[in-house]
């Protein structure tokens, strides 16, 4: 037990968009710190362990400063494009995911991942744009959303741009966004193909996964086997071109990875089981 | 920051830290001990409070984000006798050992559906630990109140 935990922080409340970017930008040109904040699941875990991102260096600035974008309503919707497009708000819960009719119809392996994010509690309030922008190799919703070709979509005063997730991310916890940008929304297209989503962990709920695939189609990425989320490129080559023999995309999955020893799992058993999981991926339909 | 929302559906108002725990507000700037804290990380569900009716884990929310909404707490469920009906077949079932997840517990069973199956209430009291009674006696207690298929 911790006790009562003062948090010395300012926090920005702004009432739209236009003024987040704007606090966003105004943050970056001063080379002020500035947090975005969504549901806190992360956040207020990270300021517990001390473990949070995003101090500035030299202890310049007494207090951390936070983005609160709980109150924008408009980052908040899942729609579908004309394109048919599956546009999933940044602010979007996963009990918003489980609960959607759209996410069900389209992206079924979504709303069986968020499912599987924490317990209720967590799924009332963590979300999916804040879920990618934490960045643990181990994020459940990420696997889903980048074997399904997603992209994130960064907006900043200077207008939007649409990153692929597969490349979003460049190291451990690090990615393409840049301080003046917010995630938005993701995008994904019209997925095409058998989508397959497994986690394994200690137990269904509030367990961190030891190993996570996600797979649509030919499309298969994995969690908690590398620094950061992965698409597994040369096991898709290989079932793109036909291949249909386990042993060889397993073969083929063990170059890729790189699992760790840690607190929740062995490098091995992480080998041991991503390669088994490919096997729901070829099991013929 | 001075921060206006509801708790147990009274309009109350604190003067706290933007960032402080909704943890921390309900029980040293309001008394309102019912809720207890457990882990502190989002692990165990013992601090579960509903806002505007959905169970969150209130070491996890900034008072700031309460602002503007309904908070229920334990407190609100029975203000005076009769117990609420959870509280009741708690009670009455031994969902009850140590206490110190039973508000959590009850909180989060408030936001089950009514005749639930066995398998939602599993998933529903899935973020809520408990190390006494093996579950199984929670179990019964929930269904005993909102009624079995």
């Amino acid at each position: 037990m911790s006790g009562a935990v003062t948090v010395a922080a300012e926090v920005l409340r702004p009432r739209s968009l236009a003024e987040a970017l704007d606090w966003l930008a105004e943050a970056a040109r001063t080379g002020r710190q500035l947090m975005p904040l969504a549901g806190g699941t992360d956040v207020f875990v990270g300021l517990h362990f001390g473990t949070l991102g995003g101090t500035p260096p030299g202890g310049s600035e007494p207090e951390r400063r936070f983005l609160d974008l709980w109150g924008l309503a408009e980052l908040r919707p899942i729609t579908e494009a004309d394109d048919g497009a599956l546009r999933l708000g940044a602010l979007a819960t996963y009990t918003d995911c489980i609960r959607s009719p759209l996410v069900g119809r389209r992206l079924p392996i979504l709303a069986a991942a968020s499912k599987e994010v924490g317990g209720v509690q967590i799924q009332n309030r963590g979300t999916i744009g804040g879920n990618i922008a934490n960045a643990s190799p181990a994020g459940d919703a990420i696997p889903v959303l980048m074997a399904a070709e997603a992209e994130v979509v960064l907006a900043s005063v200077a207008g939007e741009r649409a990153v692929p997730l597969a490349d979003y991310y460049t190291g451990y916890r690090a990615s393409v966004r840049r301080p003046d940008e917010l995630i938005v929304a993701v995008r994904t297209p019209v997925p095409a193909g058998r989508q397959v989503f497994r986690k394994v962990g200690t137990r269904a709920a509030q367990a961190i996964s030891k190993v996570v695939l996600a797979a649509v189609g030919h499309r298969v990425a994995l969690g908690s086997v590398a620094p950061v989320v992965m698409r597994a490129r040369k096991v898709e080559a290989y079932l793109a071109a036909g291949g249909r023999d386990l042993a060889e995309a397993q073969r083929l999955l063990l170059e890729e990875i790189r699992p760790i020893d840690d607190v929740r799992s062995t490098a091995a058993y992480r080998r041991r089981v991503a390669a088994n999981l490919l096997a729901e991926v070829l099991r013929p339909a | 920051m001075k921060l206006l929302f509801h708790v147990n559906g009274h309009e109350r108002s604190v003067d706290v830290p933007p960032m402080r725990r909704l943890l921390d507000t309900l029980r040293e700037d309001l008394g309102l001990t019912g809720t207890k804290e457990g882990c502190g990380e989002g692990e165990c569900g013992a601090c579960t409070v509903l806002i505007d009716g959905q169970a969150v884990n209130s070491c996890l929310v900034p008072t700031c984000q309460a602002a503007g909404h309904e908070v229920t707490t334990i407190e609100g469920l029975a203000p005076s006798d009769p117990l609420h009906r959870l509280q009741q077949a708690f009670l009455e079932c031994g969902g009850a050992q140590c206490g110190i997840c039973t508000p959590g517990m009850i909180m989060a069973a408030c936001a089950l559906p009514e005749r639930p199956t066995i398998e939602v209430v599993r998933q529903g009291l899935a973020g809520n630990l408990c190390r006494c009674t093996g579950y199984t006696k929670i179990y019964d207690a929930v269904l005993a109140a909102l009624g079995s298929r």
